[in-house]
């Protein structure tokens, strides 16, 4: 079987994504990645504990000043459901259904979205209300350096979502785009599991003081 | 190729036996998910109420760390075969950024 072949239910194998040499290759490049952006991430979270309320003077805002349980609950209910609908996307994936996997990519989308609405409504808070910027303090600096990072993955991953379902709209399921949409999958599962840690780390224990 | 255990000759009983065992791996999905979203309300809950950090922290990090099992495994597909090579790729990064975030804790002190 090769990439540009035409594919039927039947023709379709069980694992699409690596059954050509080059979906194999990307498969194995892509894990590599993820493993690389594990350190950067370590990276960030390290300077972020390092320099958790190291500001200048008493009226800087501290991390139990600025955050809230209710907005942190919503964005992570947000991306935690957007992975489950991604992971449905690629079970219409295996399953030859072209139409149900650009559905429930798109629903991924506009959770996505909504959670990047949350995330800019709430730096726009910390600047405005308590004048949290990035070059306010160490911790400032620590703080959106982090979280700006997850957000910058968040938009490349909703771009490359977008971008792959409009690109192959009217082209149906090939061996061709199969690896591409599993990728896009994985990615997109890789931020929410750095979230995890980010609303762990940066908003729970913030809290805690 | 896994593809080839499943062969029966007849391309319409393999479909049928596939889409059978792909919709009972969603099944497992949608369960790791509920329990990924019950851990997540335990965690907050834990800081919500006030008690204390010597508790909450600990408890908190390792709710993360079983729900991180959950998406690479599970979402992830990690628990498939020829997923050697990701968990090696994926472990050492971990390893890496763990000593980098011990090493920053413990030089970086103020």
């Amino acid at each position: 079987m090769h990439a540009e072949e035409k594919m039927t239910l039947e023709k379709w194998p069980a694992a699409p994504e690596k059954q050509t040499l080059e979906g194999k290759n990307k498969f194995l490049g892509f894990w590599l990645f993820l493993g690389g952006e594990t350190v950067l991430f370590a990276s960030l979270f390290a300077t972020y504990l390092a320099l958790k309320d190291k500001v200048p003077s008493q009226e800087h805002a501290l991390a139990e000043d600025l955050f809230e349980i209710p907005l942190a609950f919503l964005m992570t209910m947000l991306l935690l459901t957007s992975s489950l609908t991604s992971v449905y996307a690629m079970y219409h994936m295996k399953n030859f259904e072209f139409k149900k996997m650009q559905l429930w990519l798109g629903i991924t989308v506009l959770l996505g979205l909504g959670f990047l609405g949350c995330e800019i409504y709430e730096f726009n808070h910390y600047v405005h209300e308590y004048h949290h910027t990035f070059t306010s303090s160490a911790f400032g600096s620590a703080f959106y350096t982090l979280v700006g990072f997850h957000g910058g993955h968040v938009v490349f991953g909703l771009s490359w979502i977008i971008i792959l379902m409009a690109r192959n709209a009217k082209r149906g399921l090939s061996l061709y785009n199969a690896p591409k949409f599993y990728l896009a999958s994985l990615y997109w599962h890789f931020i929410d599991v750095v979230w995890v840690f980010i609303f762990s780390v940066v908003y729970l224990m913030g809290m805690v003081g | 190729m896994e593809n080839n255990q499943t062969n029966t000759g007849n391309p319409s009983v393999d479909i049928v036996y596939r889409r059978k065992r792909n919709a009972e791996e969603m099944r497992h999905q949608v369960i790791t998910f509920a329990l990924m979203i019950f851990f997540t309300i335990v965690a907050f809950v834990a800081v919500g109420s006030g008690m204390s950090g010597w508790f909450t922290v600990p408890f908190i990090l390792l709710l993360a760390a079983i729900q991180v099992v959950f998406q690479l495994y599970y979402f992830m597909h990690m628990s498939h075969k020829g997923h050697e090579a990701p968990a090696l790729f994926l472990y050492s990064g971990l390893l890496v950024g763990l000593i980098t975030i011990l090493t920053f804790l413990t030089i970086v002190w103020w």
